[in-house]
């Protein structure tokens, strides 16, 4: 009822092809927008914004990254968090070695670098397929922390790899409050999100998406898989260089090679198992999910344990999310593959006869 | 059949060189020389050479494991054969490269289909149109100039196809919940959507009703009429083949045993012994 298209005709194909064709929701992600821009950074507070709010959304778009190659191109990668570090470190040495480069450049230059890297540890792509290539790529995991630990240039010799973020501004407000951060983290995965939705609708994200469904017939029409597939590389590990880059300078400010680990390339893969594989909304639902499930925890447990007289303590309520977790994947992998966007999906298809039954 | 089709023929919109008058079988423009094929110790094909003219229908007919599929394989270079020439457009080439024969104007349906499952109707159809379609990523990114305007332009002329396969109700329907019969329909669109002057059908009528083997020989006969497209189409049902056919090839272990019009072949002993045996 209050959710359908009723009396919205398309006449033409640019009406019928817009990015949110239908009229609620447009006011839905406008309203969402004027809330993450104006509302959020007026009510909320230090905690929020820079422990939760940031992290959500830089996860959002190395999730989103990880997503436009596996759920969109069907390559499947171990590597998301190396990708990371190359932006992160990239950005600190952009910063470092050219005076006065400003701060969104230097992001777009990371990205690329990324990007390049990215590229080469695609080529394996063009010979194997599925799990062989996550283990291709799980090369890329251990080859980039390995040598930013090793190659001291890249950490300009800090004695044990750590580096800590520059002091930046934009045009000349400098960013240095969790309200500043918060801000220039959500405007940077704003647009990206939007480049990505753009990607996806048009020419490129259909030759990923044939790749990854056929590929005999997507070459045998003319979709080249040696440049579709590099490029999905290339523009996802971007992204991924981005979040990185944006998880030193608006999140940590201060990272080692370690906190890019094996462990949080996982952590970005189930984000978008839980979220949606192929979605862009899947990225931010799977990142919300799992950035939110340890705090909820945190609000929810003790009151049950205090209620029902059981004992819970802290270890077991870290031990709690892991088993929520694992739970989960295996659940949606199971009972939903296409993870919280499809089950939105549903839900919307039902809110177009709510509250009738026909 | 054949006068039937030519009557229907309309002012339907045509999307490659619509031949508009009747359409006239022209000079040869596939011609396929000495092609041998083996897997290992299983030779496929042996020496296989068969022409095809332009603007007509050629059958390949053939038991199982004949080769007539990777006759077809080696036409748009999915198999590259050890021996042989293949002739496209006056080109002679050892083999076909997949892209290039796709470039070259060569289309192609599968035998068991293949479709995009995870994509629309629509989507599927579109994908078609990715060669000619000249944007980069970026400008696709930004949703920009040519991007946005090749995006309209070929959405356009893919409703024309939609239109001409009798598929609008399903546009935005993903594939994976069509029934077969309309599976099949929307990958001769996606081939459409090439614009191919050849056209490579495998089995377009396998495991159809008889209905829906009615409608899609008239879509196969509307397209090499409207479009003037080239078809070389691989069947079983004898009857579809003899009726829409000019030509057929008979292939058998591999090798062509006949080539003549449909009343030729069915006269033809090899032909009659290879499908029924013969006694030793």
């Amino acid at each position: 009822m209050l959710y359908r298209e009723a009396g919205q005709f398309r006449a033409t194909y640019a009406e019928d092809q817009q990015i949110f064709p239908l009229r609620q929701d447009r006011i839905g992600v406008a309203a969402l927008l004027v809330f993450a821009f104006v509302v959020i950074p007026l009510v909320g507070d230090q905690y929020w914004l820079s422990a939760i709010l940031t992290p959500f959304l830089i996860f959002a778009l190395a999730a989103l990254g990880l997503n436009i190659l596996t759920g969109y191109a069907g390559q499947l990668s171990l590597g998301t968090a190396a990708f990371m570090a190359v932006g992160a470190f990239a950005t600190y040495n952009f910063v470092l070695r050219v005076p006065g480069i400003p701060i969104l450049v230097a992001f777009v230059l990371a990205g690329i670098c990324a990007a390049l890297v990215g590229i080469a540890f695609g080529l394996p792509s063009l010979r194997i397929k599925g799990f062989y290539l996550a283990v291709a790529t799980l090369a890329a995991q251990f080859f980039v922390l390995w040598a930013i630990q090793r190659i001291g240039w890249i950490t300009n010799y800090s004695a044990s790899g750590v580096i800590t973020a520059q002091n930046y501004s934009i045009l000349g407000i400098p960013i240095d409050t969790p309200v500043s951060k918060y801000v220039l983290t959500l405007s940077i995965v704003t647009v990206l999100a939007l480049l990505a939705k753009n990607l996806a609708r048009s020419e490129t994200g259909r030759a990923f998406m044939a790749v990854r469904d056929m590929d005999v017939a997507a070459s045998v029409i003319g979709i080249p898989l040696m440049r579709t597939k590099l490029l999905a590389f290339a523009i996802s590990s971007f992204y991924c260089g981005v979040a990185g880059a944006l998880y030193a300078y608006t999140y940590l400010g201060t990272v080692e090679p370690e906190a890019f680990n094996l462990d949080l390339s996982f952590r970005i893969l189930f984000m978008i198992i839980i979220g949606g594989v192929g979605s862009v909304l899947g990225s931010f639902l799977g990142a919300a999910f799992i950035v939110l499930l340890p705090i909820v925890l945190n609000y929810v447990v003790p009151p049950v344990s205090e209620a029902t007289g059981i004992e819970i303590s802290h270890a077991i309520i870290s031990n709690l999310e892991l088993m929520i977790f694992g739970g989960l994947i295996i659940f949606f992998l199971i009972v939903e593959p296409h993870g919280l966007a499809r089950l939105w999906q549903i839900g919307k298809e039902k809110l177009r006869l709510w509250p009738f039954p026909h | 059949m054949r006068a039937d089709a030519t009557a229907q023929q309309g002012a339907g919109g045509g999307t490659a060189p619509a031949t508009g008058a009747a359409r006239a079988v022209g000079a040869p423009i596939l011609v396929v020389e000495g092609v041998s094929l083996a897997f290992g110790g299983v030779k496929a094909l042996q020496g296989v050479s068969f022409d095809v003219r332009e603007h007509e229908i050629r059958a390949i007919i053939g038991p199982n494991g004949a080769g007539k599929s990777s006759m077809l394989n080696v036409i748009n270079g999915v198999y590259h054969p050890q021996e042989g020439t293949i002739t496209f457009k006056g080109r002679s080439r050892h083999d076909m490269v997949v892209h290039e024969a796709a470039a070259q104007g060569i289309g192609r349906t599968f035998q068991n289909i293949a479709l995009f499952r995870g994509m629309t109707v629509l989507d599927n159809i579109m994908t078609g149109r990715n060669l000619k379609i000249r944007s980069t990523f970026l400008e696709q990114a930004l949703w920009i100039g040519r991007a946005k305007r090749e995006e309209l332009e070929h959405r356009r002329k893919v409703e024309e196809i939609i239109d001409f396969l009798e598929i609008q109700h399903i546009r935005k329907t993903p594939v994976g919940r069509l029934p077969y019969g309309l599976q099949k329909r929307v990958e001769l669109a996606r081939a459409l959507a090439m614009e191919p002057e050849l056209l490579l059908l495998d089995e377009p009528m396998a495991g159809m009703n008889l209905e829906e083997k009615q409608d899609m020989c008239r879509f196969v006969l509307d397209v090499n009429e409207q479009f003037g497209t080239t078809i070389v189409l691989i069947e079983h049902d004898m009857g579809v083949v003899m009726d829409i056919s000019d030509r057929v090839v008979v292939l058998d272990y591999g090798r062509k045993i006949a080539d003549g019009t449909p009343d030729e072949v069915r006269a033809n002993q090899a032909v009659i012994d290879a499908y029924l045996g013969v006694a030793h």
